[in-house]
């Protein structure tokens, strides 16, 4: 189908770059070279590409790095266990590592060994480049009861001309330990940047993970993230997407509940500005009983910005007693801003309740002229009914330093004020 | 011993279709297969004027380079289109006098069903064109329309004697390349009914059609296109019953309407074609167009109760172009067995101030898959739009399905649009509640999935709400009391 409709050939985009040292298994690179070799871009004519074009991406070329290169970059934590990338490679120079009891904490690049079980699937265009070119990544491995306090920072900080990442990440929660982790995707002095990023997160039993998603790459980035999370019995997810900038995002996240009792929670929040496009694709699979995910994204959008919401949760066959929620809330504050969302629910179980809930809108005039009434001006009156809008999932964000570094990243790039 | 939900599954599944039998009506067929000549053939057949026949030919010639569409939640084994019979008409071509000269079988064939024409006639004063396989036997209540300079005739004859009113607003609405199956049904439609309402009349009575797929191997092609100039309103009615046939029959039916300045149309669809046995085996395929377009201030509403055919994949939409117009869904839609159901709606604002207001209810039972698919979509000169969804599911099974697809796309600032979905099975606490005041289980099943579909039966036309509320308890039988 797709050789009909598509006219741009993957090889060409990928074709300055070097294949991967990676030790992924044999078999598995076979099967992504073959699928870039056979696959085109996708279209809009693609059902999971509908929103979001990628034409003029795929027309470019960019080049990766060969040595790392050395940057500056904002920092979110006070963590003792900071890694730092430069364009999708590891830089020991800037990393600080600290040996802490049952936590390995390892970038791809000096040992790959974990990737021979890795059982990621090429599943687009996007993961097969990725599993072809990846670089480097970072590999976390919690070992079981242990509770790492601080939060791990990854940070991954592009820099330069038409520069391209490709980062594979392997993060492991062994049972009954408890961990969080920050990916910090950020730009400096950078042009024309193209990041694919995949992190495989396996949560096993009783295990308590959080993970942050922070992408502030300038708005002339491209980021293509996919995180592919499994969750085991009694285990604790929590993820917190934030796209603040960029100029094509686009977040997957697939989360698939593989053991009983599990909980679920995915927040997201994304404003867009200038003609940033932002979309963002999330499914949860329940394929066992008794669990429960809650959903919550919001977006707000401005200039002549645009935002995809695709929120797709499964209830399996036999998974009874399930219970997900899901909930997206967008707001336009401009004419040529645009909203997509799809909400969507497949349930093949009786004895569940599932519900979704879309809503987009403005702000409410009547709010800022009670605001305006006040003494408070137009302008501060709608960044503060903005701010509250998004700050509901800001609420969310158990991790202080992680809320502040977001509220003070709104402050210098909106003038909020929380 | 008490109605348990398991007994009801059970019951459900040997439900067996009420309305199957086939009437030995001898019919006027053309040899299987489609290719220029048999849409030739067909309009030749229906002596049709020049213009109709080149939109035909035009239209399957677009058709031939379509290919079927399969992004929809359905499995089927794809028609053979070669395979189908595309016209077939009953033989006797005399037009009847009076109700009493119609073939005494077609009237049995009537009663069966339930529509006895004469009792509907005298209680609902519903004037009724019953289609009979593609061609037009009966037609009531016409002169009376005629006074009031309402015309609703089938599609053949409006052809013949209204041209210029068929020419200037046929695949208007639903164009020719819109999609396969409208294609397909510009291409070989045989008949169906056109309705036109003249500037400032209200149709002073529900207007009816019962179509009916009789022939085995007839593929069913309707057209049916209601006109309400401005500051006209009518409400029709369409409701349909099949014979049990083991081979799929397909249906592709395309409806149009045209709400002009200030009108309003009512169209209220139940639908009851034979959904295939417990095993999934025969069944209706119905890929039905359905769209309506609304001028400034002008309204249109959807109500559909669906509990037939094997595979529904209809979306009823509205195009909101003029200011202030207001386009309404309301379904039911209740899948047992193997049965399939992709259903939903459109809703396209381009005007200012529009307003749409969505409410799906699906049932699945059996081993059934019931999908909402809907799109809501807000163009970005409708200012002000406003659009409501609410999409719930109930589940009767572990072993069926229930899914929602609501496609939102909002271009305007000023717009504001909600949509809610649920899914759940009939709560444990509620049926609890009902046999604790001395209801039974299966009495409380019925009261519960009745007030579940009431917001939809309660736009449904009084005199069809009693009918869908019987197909809602053939479809279910054994839960509602």
């Amino acid at each position: 189908m797709e050789a009909t409709l598509m006219t741009t050939n993957s090889t060409d985009f990928t074709k300055n770059w070097s294949p991967t040292a990676l030790s992924f298994p044999k078999k598995l690179i076979e099967q992504a070279t073959e699928f870039i070799e056979t696959t085109h871009f996708p279209t809009t004519r693609d059902e999971h590409w509908k929103y979001t074009r990628l034409a003029k991406l795929s027309k470019q070329q960019f080049l990766q790095s060969k040595v790392a290169a050395t940057a500056e970059f904002d920092s979110i934590s006070n963590s003792n266990n900071r890694l730092v990338f430069v364009n999708g490679l590891f830089n020991a120079g800037l990393s600080n590592l600290t040996q802490s009891n049952g936590l390995t904490l390892t970038a791809l690049s000096e040992n790959s060994a974990v990737l021979n079980q890795t059982n990621v699937d090429v599943i687009d265009l996007f993961s097969a480049m990725n599993i072809c070119f990846a670089k480097d990544g970072i590999h976390v491995h919690v070992a079981k009861n242990q509770t790492i306090e601080t939060p791990i920072e990854i940070v991954f900080v592009q820099t330069g001309e038409q520069t391209a990442a490709v980062i594979h990440n392997q993060i492991t929660i062994d049972e009954g330990a408890k961990a969080s982790v920050i990916l910090n995707f950020q730009s400096k002095n950078a042009k024309n940047t193209f990041t694919n990023v995949i992190s495989n997160v396996s949560v096993g039993k009783n295990a308590h993970f959080t993970l942050y998603k922070m992408q502030t790459e300038n708005e002339t980035a491209t980021f293509i993230g996919t995180e592919n999370v499994t969750q085991e019995r009694d285990s604790y997810f929590h993820i917190h997407t934030s796209t603040l900038n960029g100029l094509l995002v686009r977040n997957n996240l697939n989360i698939k509940v593989i053991g009983e009792n599990a909980d679920t929670h995915l927040n997201g929040m994304y404003l867009g500005h200038g003609s940033m496009h932002v979309d963002n694709h999330t499914v949860v699979d329940h394929t066992v009983a008794n669990c429960e995910s809650n959903e919550l994204y919001k977006g707000v959008m401005a200039d002549k910005s645009t935002g995809v919401f695709n929120g797709k949760v499964f209830v399996r066959k036999d998974a009874q007693k399930i219970n997900a929620f899901q909930s997206n809330g967008n707001v336009l504050l401009s004419d040529d801003a645009t909203i997509n969302s799809k909400p969507e629910l497949e349930i093949y179980a009786d004895d569940v309740k599932c519900s979704h809930g879309s809503t987009t809108g403005q702000l409410d005039e009547e709010a800022v002229f009670y605001l305006r009434a006040r003494g408070i001006s137009e302008k501060a009156a709608r960044q503060l009914m903005v701010s509250a809008f998004i700050g509901d999932v800001i609420n969310k964000i158990d991790n202080t330093e992680v809320s502040d570094y977001l509220t003070s990243k709104l402050e210098t790039m909106f003038g909020w004020d929380f | 011993m008490s109605y348990t939900e398991h007994e009801l599954a059970k019951d459900l599944e040997n439900q067996e279709y009420k309305f199957g039998f086939v009437s030995n009506i001898e019919s006027d067929q053309i040899p299987k297969g489609l290719n220029e000549d048999v849409i030739r053939i067909i309009s030749a057949k229906k002596e049709e004027p020049q213009w109709m026949l080149d939109f035909r030919l035009n239209a399957f010639r677009v058709w031939s380079e379509m290919t079927e569409p399969d992004w929809a939640h359905v499995h089927y084994q794809k028609p053979n289109f070669q395979d189908i019979v595309y016209y077939s008409a009953p033989k006797q071509t005399k037009k009847y006098e009076s109700w009493d000269d119609v073939d005494p079988e077609m009237k049995e064939t009537m009663k069966k069903l339930g529509i006895s024409m004469e009792e509907q006639k005298r209680l609902t004063g519903v004037a009724v064109d019953f289609v009979m396989d593609s061609v037009s036997v009966a037609t009531s209540f016409k002169s009376k329309l005629k006074e009031l300079g309402i015309i609703f005739c089938s599609f053949s004859e409006a052809v013949q004697e209204y041209p210029e009113l068929v020419q200037k607003y046929m695949g208007t609405v639903v164009p020719t390349s819109d999609n396969f199956y409208a294609a397909l049904n510009s291409a070989v439609f045989t008949d169906g009914s056109f309705c036109y309402i003249p500037k400032g009349v209200r149709c002073p009575m529900e207007l009816s059609t019962y179509f009916r797929i009789n022939e085995g191997g007839t593929g069913q092609f309707e057209r049916t296109l209601v006109v309400a100039d401005e500051g006209s309103y009518v409400s029709y009615l369409e409701g349909c019953t099949a014979p049990m046939r083991d081979e799929n029959q397909l249906h592709a039916a395309v409806v149009e309407l045209v709400s002009l300045d200030n009108a309003e149309i009512k169209y209220s669809t139940v639908q009851n074609w034979y959904p295939g046995d417990k095993n999934g085996k025969g069944g209706i395929f119905n890929f039905v167009t359905k769209r309506g377009i609304c001028e400034t201030n002008a309204k249109i509403s959807w109500t559909q109760v669906e509990t037939g055919s094997a595979v529904t994949w209809k979306y009823p939409s509205c195009i909101l172009k003029g200011d202030h117009s207001i386009g309404e869904f309301y379904s039911v839609a209740v899948t047992n067995n193997y049965q399939q159901a992709d259903t939903g709606t459109k809703m396209i604002h381009l005007g200012r101030n529009t307003k749409s207001t969505i409410i799906s209810k699906g049932i699945s039972a059996g081993k059934s898959s019931n999908s909402y698919r809907g799109l809501v979509q807000i163009h970005k000169g409708a200012h002000n739009a406003r659009n409501f969804s609410q999409c719930d599911s109930l589940l009767m099974t572990d072993e069926c399905g229930a899914h929602t697809f609501p496609y939102i796309e909002c271009k305007n600032s000023s717009a504001k649009i909600e949509h809610e979905a649920t899914t759940s099975k009939i709560g444990e606490d509620q049926i609890f509640y009902c046999k604790q005041r001395g209801i039974s289980e299966e009495k409380a099943i019925g009261l519960i999935v009745n007030g579940y579909c009431k917001e939809v039966l309660n736009q449904l036309p009084m005199e069809f709400a009693v009918e869908a509320q019987k197909l809602l308890t053939i479809s279910l039988e054994g839960s509602v009391g």
